[in-house]
């Protein structure tokens, strides 16, 4: 199970870290020296203020409520007012724009800010308020450089580009980009038309579309930024404090050489960026660049995405050289935020950044003991994927094994998993055996002793799950917790060999544990809150996006998607080829289609869950015939991982080509079809309502704390489509009558498959009723 | 920021409790007392001068050859030879054993080399005055050699791996093979690495950060290597560098003189540009120490068997490495010592160092204070006499107690820095004249 836009989404959140510790020793003492001439109104800032060293304004921004600084409306009134008085000023001869927050220029416009505005029209508005900031800024007579340290991200990153000069820290949390494409926005301020004329049109697309990241030096190889300074260590103030000075310090001698024209604005440009330039020069050239780029866009998205296809409209626009200053498509550029801003999918994508920073907090509180030492049972796949991502993060790691061959196995993944970090160059090679020194593989349970926490990652049979708790329950410390990666066996029923059943917990990884950012943790009605809290605490600690849920079959995400998967048999058995039910599930927005997601999740892991799963909620789980996966297995088509599934998988191949030999099973379980319902929409229908409506169900039921964790979860987990925003979300904007009237349609034929659950007839019944506010 | 910790590491040995001013001798009962007896170096060179043709061991063995002169030693007599390096001569890996062979010392006199980055040659001492506190040695020969003229520089490891798999083929089919799957990227050779290891950075990288994190200005660092330069300047007219013997380098003419002190102006200084962070560093190839070739030698006997062999010993030695208490546990403060003689690799290093040592960035109990100028690098320093790596550490040892017998004060201090982190002091004592 894959889900490519989780990974891009990552990076994009990781910003918010603990900077308010900083931020507040940074508001009292930031200005108590050096200082000739003070702001008369500096007192009635509280967000932007700034002080004149020589002939050079230092313009400080700090947003003192929050972690991280946002283009707020009173960030951007401040920021005119201050940049007024810079222009008034004659001591002033240049600015420098700089926070004073150690981790973070400026993180992005204010999502709440646009979200709070009520029509499109109010959206424009504000972005071209913010548009008209910058393009002062742009044409200042005064050279501003800003200077960047931490994340400078979408409106923040837009606001540095309409600078004079950019410099900037080295550290790595300085990251440049325009994630706005991730929320189904585009870059509202002035990107789509200062990016391209800085970069040229290849590398602006890039950060435009995939909205990525983009580290200092690799900033500065783009000509994103014009200079780079090191991040110092300690020193006569602490780290962070000292590299800001510096930083400050650095980009007032750059301003002063902009001054003195010691500095050059124009540089140079390089062959290479000539004879591109020339070839851009052409109209057809660009055209042509716009199409395929285009064609990518629909390839990957299906067309389910608004935000990429507008950018590489305005883009074309704004660019095509007939046009070049006409103020008419600045207006245009302005109108499509606005109306982006107000659709479906930027709404499911904004919901998912708010349900994913939510998802990174412990509700739980802080644990009484601290994790610091985690054993693994089982070196396969997922134990040492869990392995690999708890080593890195300081915690000393135990992996256990039965075998040498397996142990050495996985013991190689997680070598292999850090040694890409370092080849990428995301860690030095010291930094790689340093972590790895962390890591201690082993076939017995020495040591146990020590260990705060252990997960097992064993084969699912809850007989060797037993046996494994007794085993590790008569080595390890009284107060170790107990975790089960399993994907479908009710905790309470591991728990019951258990002596003490408050220390055990369910933790179910997603594979590749390394890709996957979800991590589901199941209690039971006797797992205690602390083993809640410090199960959670360690998920947060290796970078997962946390749902807790209740314990049962299969807790959420697997009971999920087994009737959607039991949908996708039927759907075989009815003589639909694997190629074409993978289309009809990605262009429903799922990044991976349903026969290859069961070749991923392993054709004999989802026998195996359908068959329990079958046994615990009986005939509604039906659908199609358990017997056609059994069979595959029974051939040794257990999916990618045995090189034959529903696709043949051969190394080193990118296509893959249906398995030849699954003709004939189908042909042995074929159904025939009924065309009532089985146009291209009701099949996708039939394969998405079985999904959401168990989804609902297991909130009716108590599984679900709430709809955002569901959404969350099969989004993150089961690669729900983004743009529908998760399951509940789906449900709002879909209309819940809408989706039972469906329902209905295909119950009448197959019975009680596609019973619509009691909420979601409430739901159905009341159209006031909405799962998010 | 591991040249931080290094440097710093420096300066925490400096820790001392207050303690009342006594000008006592620091021999305590039941402890051995360990003497210099003589130190000596050859003169320092900026490498690619004179010295271009040798090999390292030709230089260990003229310093060695030149102790021998000195001291008038029976070449039987000495227990053991130490010797320091830092970038080893592949050819003569165990580089003490080469030049102790090469300098007519017995056979039977066993020799090791250590390594220890910048302060390889003070960890030769160290474990020498180690064999004599222990009872093992009466007499130890240490020192250290750095020859930067000659580097060894590498095939690629591709071209390496081909180049072993060549020697093992047994075909001329599998030999062709294999010379035939030479591709250009196979000969790009390798340099020895200029950057730690383990973090990848420079020494000239990281002394900048460092001295950015200490605010010491490029004024600051110019004006300090300008100091350095006047002084070894004012020194090697005086004579004072007594250490530095002749070499009659072979081919060549006989060198008696360091040729890196070039005392300049602050003017010519200024307009050098940044060497490692540009455009903003402060450190410049001024303001550094130059790559230098040069060696040295000291001899440490215990203090019986050196009056028994009728010498004069220069100085007792406390060394007491690898504690961060040099002072505390010579029960000395800052204001007992006479003599301070610390390595400077760059201005910017040494600078940071003084202001760390003056500042909140030691704890408050441990804060000593910094060394006066007035008795700091007097003879110049690692900035203008030159840094052989490996031998630096003997000529601050010789310096100090040469200065000690000088300026006939009882205390000297010796500190060093070292990549990767470490630090190296010790407390010597004059020795009664």
């Amino acid at each position: 199970m894959c889900c490519r836009f989780g990974d891009l989404y990552k990076e994009c959140c990781d910003d918010d870290c603990n900077y308010v510790s900083f931020a507040l020793i940074f508001l009292f003492t930031g200005n108590n020296f050096r200082t000739f001439s003070m702001a008369p109104a500096l007192l009635a800032r509280t967000h932007v203020n700034y002080e004149v060293k020589g002939d050079v304004a230092v313009v400080r921004i700090n947003d003192p409520s929050s972690k991280v600084n946002t283009l707020s409306v009173q960030m951007q009134r401040e920021m005119t007012e201050v940049m007024n008085e810079v222009w008034a000023n004659n001591a002033v001869q240049s600015a420098v724009l700089i926070s004073s927050k150690p981790g973070c220029f400026i993180a992005g416009a204010d999502i709440n800010m646009i979200q709070a505005c009520n029509s499109p029209e109010e959206v424009t508005t504000l972005s071209q308020e913010g548009q008209k900031m910058f393009e002062r800024i742009e044409n200042s007579p005064k050279p501003v450089v800003a200077a960047i340290n931490g994340s400078c991200l979408g409106g923040g990153l837009e606001f540095a580009i309409a600078c004079q000069y950019r410099v900037a820290t080295k550290s790595k949390k300085t990251v440049l980009g325009t994630p706005e494409v991730m929320l189904g926005l585009l870059p509202g301020a002035g990107g789509t038309q200062r990016l391209p004329k800085m970069l040229g049109l290849p590398s602006a697309f890039d950060m435009m579309l995939t909205g990525r990241n983009i580290r200092a030096d690799k900033a500065k190889k783009m000509g994103l930024v014009d200079q780079l300074v090191d991040p110092l260590g300690p020193g006569l103030k602490s780290p962070e404090e000292r590299t800001i000075d510096y930083l400050e310090e650095v980009a007032i001698e750059c301003a002063r050489g902009i001054v003195s024209k010691k500095i050059p604005l124009r540089k140079e440009k390089g062959r290479m960026q000539k004879i591109q330039d020339h070839i851009m020069s052409y109209g057809f050239v660009r055209n042509q660049i716009y199409k395929t780029v285009h064609g990518k866009v629909m390839k990957q998205s299906k067309g389910l995405y608004p935000a990429p296809l507008k950018i590489i409209e305005v883009i074309s626009i704004c660019n095509s050289s007939l046009c070049e200053a006409n103020v008419t498509h600045f207006h245009g550029c302005f109108q499509n935020f606005g109306e982006l801003a107000k659709t479906s999918e930027s709404a499911a994508l904004i919901g998912l950044y708010h349900g994913q920073v939510a998802c990174k907090k412990n509700r739980f509180g802080t644990p009484q003991k601290e994790v610091k030492t985690l054993a693994i049972l089982g070196a396969g796949l997922m134990g040492a994927g869990i392995a690999q991502v708890t080593v890195d993060k300081g915690v000393h790691t135990v992996l256990k094994d039965t075998a040498v061959a397996g142990l050495a196995r996985g013991e190689q993944q997680v070598y292999k998993g850090l040694n890409d970090k370092t080849r990428k160059k995301n860690i030095t090679s010291f930094q790689r055996d340093s972590i790895l020194s962390n890591l201690t593989g082993q076939l017995d349970y020495r040591g146990f002793e020590n260990a705060d926490m252990v997960i097992e990652a064993v084969f699912e049979d809850i007989n060797i799950k037993h046996a494994v708790l007794k085993e590790v329950e008569a080595v390890v410390s009284p107060h170790c917790i107990f975790a089960s990666n399993t994907s479908a066996l009710p905790i309470k029923d591991i728990a019951a060999a258990s002596k003490r059943p408050d220390k055990v917990i369910g933790m179910h990884y997603f594979s590749p544990v390394d890709k996957m950012q979800l991590l589901e943790i199941i209690s039971t009605d006797q797992t205690s809150k602390d083993t809640i809290a410090s199960a959670v605490a360690v998920g947060l600690k290796q970078g997962k996006v946390i749902i807790v849920v209740g314990d049962g079959p299969g807790f959420y995400t697997t009971r999920c998607l087994a009737p959607m998967l039991a949908e996708a048999v039927r759907v075989l058995q009815e003589g639909v080829d694997p190629k074409k039910l993978d289309g009809l599930t990605t262009s429903f927005g799922f990044p991976v289609g349903a026969a290859t997601l069961a070749d991923e999740v392993g054709i004999d892991v989802a026998a195996h869950v359908a068959e329990d799963l079958g046994k615990a909620f009986g005939s509604r789980f039906g659908g199609g015939n358990v017997e056609v996966l059994k069979t595959m297995v029974d051939l040794g088509f257990k999916g990618r991982k045995s090189g034959k599934g529903c696709y043949v998988y051969q190394p080193g191949l990118k296509t893959k080509e249906v398995n030849p030999d699954i003709g004939d099973i189908l042909e042995k379980y074929r159904i025939t079809p009924n065309p009532a319902v089985s146009s291209d929409s009701d099949v996708q229908y039939r394969l998405v309502s079985r999904f959401v409506n168990e989804a609902v169900m297991c909130l009716q039921e108590g599984i679900l704390n709430g709809p955002l964790e569901g959404d969350i979860g099969a989004v993150f987990g089961l690669g729900f489509p983004p743009c529908l925003g998760g399951p509940f979300r789906f449900v709002d904007s879909f209309g819940a009558d809408k989706l039972v009237e469906k329902m209905r349609r295909f119950e009448a034929v197959y019975g009680n498959h596609f019973t619509p659950c009691q909420l979601l007839l409430d739901h159905a019944n009341d159209s006031s009723k909405k799962f998010h506010k | 920021m591991r040249f931080g910790a290094c440097s710093l590491s420096t300066t925490t040995q400096l820790q001392a409790q207050v303690q009342t001013k006594s000008k006592k001798t620091l021999a305590r009962p039941g402890v051995k007392n360990i003497v210099l007896v003589e130190g000596v170096r050859t003169p320092f060179l900026l490498s690619g001068t004179t010295y271009a043709d040798l090999m390292p061991h030709d230089l260990a063995r003229a310093a060695l050859q030149g102790l021998l002169n000195r001291t008038n030693l029976p070449k039987d007599a000495v227990d053991y030879i130490i010797y320091g390096t830092v970038i080893q001569e592949v050819k003569t890996s165990n580089v003490a054993r080469e030049a102790a062979l090469g300098a007519g010392f017995s056979d039977k006199i066993p020799a090791h080399t250590v390594t220890m980055a910048c302060i390889s040659s003070n960890q030769a001492m160290t474990t020498g005055a180690g064999l004599i506190a222990a009872g093992q040695c009466d007499a130890i020969v240490a020192g250290g050699v750095e020859f930067m003229s000659d580097v060894p520089i590498r095939h690629s490891r591709k071209m390496r791996k081909t180049m072993l798999s060549l020697s093992r083929a047994k075909t001329l089919g599998q030999r062709l093979g294999l010379i035939g799957s030479i591709r250009l990227a196979h000969l790009t050779p390798e340099l020895p690495a200029v950057a730690e290891f383990s973090t990848a950075e420079t020494m000239g990288h990281s002394a900048d950060r460092l001295a950015a994190a200490f605010g010491v200005s490029r004024l600051e660092q110019d004006e300090f290597a300008l100091r350095s330069h006047t002084l070894a300047k004012k020194a090697q007219d005086d004579g004072l560098l007594q250490d530095v013997i002749s070499f009659k380098v072979p081919g060549r003419d006989i060198v008696s003189k360091d040729n890196g002190i070039r005392p300049s102006s602050m003017e010519q200084l200024k307009k050098l540009k940044p060497a490692f962070i540009k455009p903003h560093g402060t450190v410049t190839a001024a303001n550094s120490s130059f790559l230098t070739d040069g060696a040295s030698a000291v001899l440490i006997m215990s203090e019986e068997k050196a009056l028994a062999m009728g010498y004069k010993p220069k100085a007792y030695l406390r060394p007491t490495y690898g504690t961060p208490k040099a002072l505390e546990r010579a029960g000395l403060s800052m204001s007992d010592i006479d003599v301070f003689e610390f390595h400077e690799a760059f201005a910017g290093q040494i600078m940071a160092n003084l202001k760390a040592m003056d500042s909140d960035w030691l704890p408050r109990h441990t804060w000593v204070g910094t060394p006066p100028m007035e008795k700091f690098n007097l003879w110049g320093g690692s900035l203008s006499l030159g840094h052989p790596f490996g031998a630096t550490g003997c000529r601050l040892v010789t310096t100090v107690a040469h200065r000690l017998q000088k300026e006939g004060g009882q205390y000297g201090l010796v500190a060093a820095c070292a990549a990767g982190g470490q630090g190296h002091a010790m407390v010597i004592e004059a020795y009664p004249q």
